[in-house]
């Protein structure tokens, strides 16, 4: 809007510098980006190949072999099971666990305030040295969360290094991290909600759950959208905190897209099929990231009005 | 919210404390652990009460750790020094390409602004993998492998899509006709840049650039797959010493704390601005 008025009412003399400026401003962060677009190119074409590090001299264009190959493929199966049950369980427990923080803090106070600065203390931590905590912490020699695990019964609870587990713990280490980010994003759309319509609400003695389910909820919309559609995006990509705890394993347990991906490269050299899975987890992220994107303007329109 | 029930108090203030103790025990029990030798972290039940010790730290600090079996070399500093070179430098070149790139945005549509914005946007949600790993390839065959050239390139992935888009919101705040009635002065638009939109958005920018920095500093993968022993930061450098013969849980855990001291306090420090540039913009705190 306004730099459509600019353009009119901007001084005539600057006309034709003024046409260029804004490319010459943005062509240095452009450029840097484009030395970064070709590598994506690349893993285009490495997903149409039989492409192992080991076997370079039978590297050839085998076209949708990789992709085809899929279908069959059980562990391929398994990634995705995998990588969709880490991002549902992830997102669900965390925006339920970060919209009940966020009501309980909504009122400002100083307690209140000084408890969600410190619940950002997790957010700010390294995912990596994150899982790397509660490695320690889950250490069957030592770790205290085994201790206390031992003195409620569970005597032998073996957390990550257990197939049965090793979801559970490393879905706990992500909610441990990344509630918070639901939360303060909340918080911060709740203590924003104008006040007129509880006001009312608790005038005319509306009951507490009505106003919870029919206001609030409905006002938080946008906020939830985003905060979800943001961790939604980042979850089913998660690959920090399953490495750092298992490298996917034990067994392949804990494959997601990009551990599989990773492992598929490093371990086994096979890069053809590894740029196959990234392109896939690539396709699912930029559905996502369309959906998200859309709900993340119209809040960052709502959030410039208030400025 | 007025009229709540003493019933309603006593079952908030037993969820809060909940919530207080799951969020924060792992970071004090890490704590503790690190002013602990082995001998006290390894007894069971794990104690609550003991004798602290900086052993662990000096241990990291000079470098070497005196074992029974001899002295051992533990590079961590090095670490260290690698995730504040890598995080400081990173920041620094996005800014100085994204501030420019980010006043142009705000201020003049022009053809492709809107595509050349969300394409360095999308970048933020792209898997890192889907680059890196070719990636790799290119940096041997171009010599950047294992290179801090290379790492700070790869680097603005992280914090040029940030800094782009939190900044263009703080450059749309300033009221364009500020820098209109400065221009009508005769003053060129680089003047206007310097002395009206740079000042005015600058506890933006600063805020852009301190969580540019936190990212940059936690991130994990681009190190892990580009970065050999020497180049590492403490993200991956303190995950090779669970695997490192030797080496205690004290000193490990002493090397968590001293990686994640920086973060925290910056984000203690930053905290007001958070909420806007966790949500790249979408969001005021």
């Amino acid at each position: 809007m306004t730099a459509a008025t600019t353009h009119r009412a901007g001084p005539s003399g600057f006309r034709i510098s003024k046409r260029v400026l804004p490319y010459v401003l943005s062509l240095p962060a452009l450029l840097v980006c484009i030395g970064i677009l070709i590598p994506f190119l690349t893993s285009v074409v490495y997903s149409f190949q039989r492409y192992r590090l080991s076997q370079p001299w039978a590297r050839q264009f085998n076209w949708g072999d990789n992709y085809i190959s899929f279908f069959t493929d059980p562990k391929f199966w398994n990634t995705l099971k995998v990588s969709l049950l880490y991002a549902g369980t992830t997102v669900v427990l965390e925006l339920l666990l970060g919209l009940a923080i966020a009501l309980l803090l909504q009122k400002r106070s100083t307690l209140n305030n000084f408890i969600s600065i410190m619940l950002l203390m997790p957010l700010m931590t390294a995912p990596a040295l994150a899982a790397l905590m509660w490695k320690l912490m889950t250490n069957p020699g030592f770790g205290v969360l085994s201790y206390l695990a031992s003195l409620i019964g569970l005597h032998d609870f073996r957390w990550a290094s257990s197939p049965s587990t090793a979801l559970f713990t490393v879905v706990l280490v992500d909610i441990w991290v990344y509630t918070p980010f639901i939360m303060i994003l909340l918080l911060a759309g709740l203590r924003s909600l104008p006040t007129q319509p509880f006001e009312a609400a608790a005038l005319d003695g509306v009951p507490r759950s009505f106003v919870f389910f029919r206001i609030t909820l409905p006002m938080l919309t946008p906020y939830i959208l985003t905060a979800t559609l943001f961790r939604l995006l980042d979850s089913i990509q998660q690959f920090d905190i399953i490495y750092a705890m298992t490298q996917g394993g034990p067994g392949d347990t804990l494959t997601v897209f990009q551990v599989e991906a990773y492992l598929n490269f490093f371990q086994s050299t096979n890069v053809g099929r590894s740029a196959a899975l990234m392109i896939i987890l690539w396709a699912i992220t930029y559905f996502l990231s369309n959906i998200f994107i859309k709900n993340w303007l119209r809040l960052r329109e709502r959030a410039r009005g208030q400025a | 919210m007025e009229h709540t029930s003493l019933i309603e108090r006593i079952l908030r203030g037993i969820a809060l404390t909940l919530v207080v103790i799951f969020f924060m025990f792992p970071i004090l029990w890490i704590f503790m652990m690190s002013f602990q030798t082995n001998e006290t972290i390894l007894r069971i039940p794990p104690q609550l009460i003991f004798e602290p010790t900086l052993a662990n730290y000096t241990a990291l600090i000079t470098g070497k750790l005196m074992t029974a079996a001899g002295t051992l070399d533990i590079a961590f500093m090095r670490n260290l020094w690698n995730s504040v070179f890598l995080s400081v430098t990173s920041v620094a070149v996005s800014l100085l390409l994204g501030v420019p790139a980010a006043y142009a945005f705000a201020r003049h549509k022009f053809r492709g602004s809107e595509d050349i914005a969300f394409t360095l946007l999308s970048f933020k949600f792209a898997p890192a993998l889907l680059v890196l790993l070719p990636l790799t390839l290119y940096f041997q065959k171009l010599g950047l492998a294992n290179t801090y050239f290379g790492l700070i390139w790869v680097y603005q992935l992280i914090c040029l899509p940030l800094i782009l888009w939190i900044v263009r919101g703080y450059f749309e705040d300033i009221p364009a006709d500020i820098e209109y009635a400065y221009r009508i002065g005769g003053h060129s638009w680089f003047a206007t840049f310097r002395k009206i939109a740079l000042p005015l958005a600058g506890p933006g920018i600063a805020a852009a650039g301190l969580l540019a920095f936190i990212f940059a500093w936690n991130n994990f993968v681009f190190a892990l797959v580009l970065a050999s022993a020497d180049k590492q930061p403490v993200t991956v450098g303190a995950l090779a010493f669970i695997t490192s013969s030797g080496i205690q849980y004290g000193q490990i855990s002493a090397a968590i704390v001293l990686s994640i001291t920086p973060t925290l306090a910056l984000a203690l420090y930053a905290q007001r601005y958070l909420v806007e540039g966790l949500s790249l913009g979408a969001v005021k705190g």
